[in-house]
């Protein structure tokens, strides 16, 4: 996996009212890394996230995967929202089965990767439940699952965990660190909390607001043993507070 | 100190919660009042018929098979004129949800249409259609045209975006958006759209009905009023709102059987 971004811009709407909301970005990505998009609201990450998802198209600028430019969406970058993830009339697994039957697999493979892929996020035991019998951190562990089960090149996780609450979040970001380190997945994740971006992933890239730009990257080389550990050790709070007067620094900069 | 309660306490107290306990005590505060008014005899009974009178109406009609009769043909007129609405309404509300251009194109119209009292078309259909039965489907039909279209297009629009682009990064097409997500997602909303304007076809029926028809509900109360039968006019109405009420009550059934999600 080879993801390439080379100088993305994206205006939305023309005229007066045309609104640059992302200018000049380019990054890269390979096989395995776990890569973060850091930034306020309003800072065009989730623009970013839908055009590499190919929901949305660049003004400028080229997306490309594995040496493919990004045309349209496809199953190969499998997607999680922040809210309404799940298909609220289907079970957990009638969820993690759907991007399997659109692919047009066979019933027996369906039934069997589902299951699979139920148990890789632990909610094999509540197959049969509807989402709205699920709790918040379970209905995005089921929309993880679904994303995996496609087994896409990368995982596109936009603010996955930011409806959750404080405490499930933490247990979430556990499970997603273990996640990734035992299968090896490409994850772009996309947040506003700085404590999320620093513990788990490898390359940090901030975004400023208005028009979104990079304005700043950290590779990280934090011991990631124990996130818990991690949480509360020194080196990491003094880089938590240095992100954080970053960020506090391009809101107030804003015109 | 609090004694434990009977078994029969108990039971009775279950009975008094229940959610219908109320309704059903309404309607018999009503029926007592009315078996009282009539009985004392302080108004004319031929304003107001005794429950027993209105009883004996129901049993007379239904033993010659008119109350049957009428009962089919209004009722045949609501779901040929329903059924060809919600066909016509269910695509084109999609289609307006949907489809920016098509939604600009006919809401403004759609929009002013609704503004136009059904009843007050009859004359027209008289006039291209004469006395017989496609005048009265067409007065159902556009009643609740608008109503039922409107109401599926803004279901659709409040699909959230979230799960069409979900769908679409699992490499769904536009046909599982439609077939796969929007459909699904809307059942619910659509079910209750048809309860709620089928109100109104029940309405649009009887009003029909009583301008012009052989047979039908709101024929058998025109025709009671000439004979002065106001035990026959009792009789259709409540018949009218029993099989309403029923119409409502299935179509809470169904939501429940097929929607379970979202109840
Ligand atoms: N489809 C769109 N049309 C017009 N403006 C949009 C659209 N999508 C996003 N924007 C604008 O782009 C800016 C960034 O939005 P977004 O990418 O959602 O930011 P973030 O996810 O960082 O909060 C916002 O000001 C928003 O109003
Ligand atoms: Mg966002």
């Amino acid at each position: 996996m080879n993801l390439v971004l080379d100088s993305v811009c994206k205006r939305f709407g023309d005229g007066r009212a045309a609104q640059l909301v992302l200018d000049q970005i380019s990054l890269t990505m390979h096989t395995g890394q776990f890569l973060a998009l850091l930034g306020s609201s309003g800072s065009g990450k989730s623009t970013l996230m839908r055009l590499v998802a190919g929901l949305e198209k660049p003004t400028s600028g080229s997306l490309s995967l594995d040496g493919q430019p990004i045309r349209g969406p496809g199953s190969d970058r499998g997607m999680v929202f922040q809210k309404y993830s799940l298909y609220p009339w289907l079970t957990a697994a009638e969820n993690v089965a759907f991007g399997l039957e659109l692919k047009g697999l066979e019933r027996g493979q369906i039934r069997e990767r589902t299951a699979f892929y139920l148990e890789v996020v632990g909610l094999l035991d509540s197959a049969k439940r509807l989402p709205r019998e699920l709790s918040g951190g379970m209905q995005q562990r089921v929309a993880i699952a679904r994303a995996l089960a496609a087994e896409p090149r990368l995982l596109l996780l936009d603010e996955p965990f930011g409806a959750l609450d404080l405490q499930i979040r933490e247990s979430m970001q556990e499970f997603l660190h273990n996640l990734w380190r035992s299968t090896g997945l490409s994850v772009l994740l996309i947040t506003h909390d700085i404590d999320e971006a620093l513990l788990l992933a490898q390359r940090v890239h901030i975004l400023a607001p208005r028009p979104g730009r990079i304005v700043q990257s950290l590779s990280l080389d934090l011991d990631k043993g124990d996130l818990h550990e991690l949480r509360i050790s020194t080196p990491f709070q003094t880089l938590r507070h240095q992100v954080a007067d970053t960020l506090r620094q391009l809101d107030r900069d804003l015109p | 100190m609090a004694q434990p309660d009977s078994m029969a306490t108990q039971r009775l107290r279950r009975l008094l919660l229940h959610p219908w306990s109320l309704g059903v005590a309404g309607i018999a505060v009503l029926l007592g009042l009315w078996t009282l008014v009539a009985g004392l005899g302080v108004v004319d009974p031929l304003f107001l018929p005794t429950p027993a009178a209105v009883v004996a109406a129901g049993q007379e009609e239904a033993a010659s098979g008119d109350l049957w009769r009428d009962i089919s043909a209004s009722v045949l007129r609501v779901l040929g004129g329903f059924g060809l609405s919600a066909l016509v309404a269910l695509p084109l509300g999609i289609a307006m949800g949907t489809n920016t251009t098509f939604c600009r194109l006919l809401e403004p119209l759609l929009a002013l249409l609704r503004y136009m009292p059904a009843p007050a078309f009859i004359p027209l259909l008289i006039i291209y259609f004469g006395l017989g039965e496609l005048p009265k489907v067409l007065l159902i039909f556009i009643g609740t045209l608008f109503f039922n279209t409107l109401m599926i297009m803004d279901a659709v629009k409040f699909v959230p975006r979230e799960l069409l682009e979900t769908t679409r990064t699992l490499g769904g097409k536009k046909r599982d958006l439609l077939l796969r997500v929007i459909t699904p997602y809307i059942a619910p909303q659509v079910l209750d759209a048809f309860r709620i304007n089928m109100a109104a076809a029940w309405n649009l029926v009887i009003v029909a009905e009583l301008v012009a028809a052989e047979s039908g509900l709101g024929k058998h109360i025109t025709l009671a009023q000439r004979f002065l039968r106001t035990d026959q006019i009792f009789l259709g109405l409540i018949v009218i709102g029993l099989i309403g009420l029923l119409i409502d009550l299935g179509f809470r059934m169904l939501m429940r059987r097929s929607c379970a999600w979202a109840t």
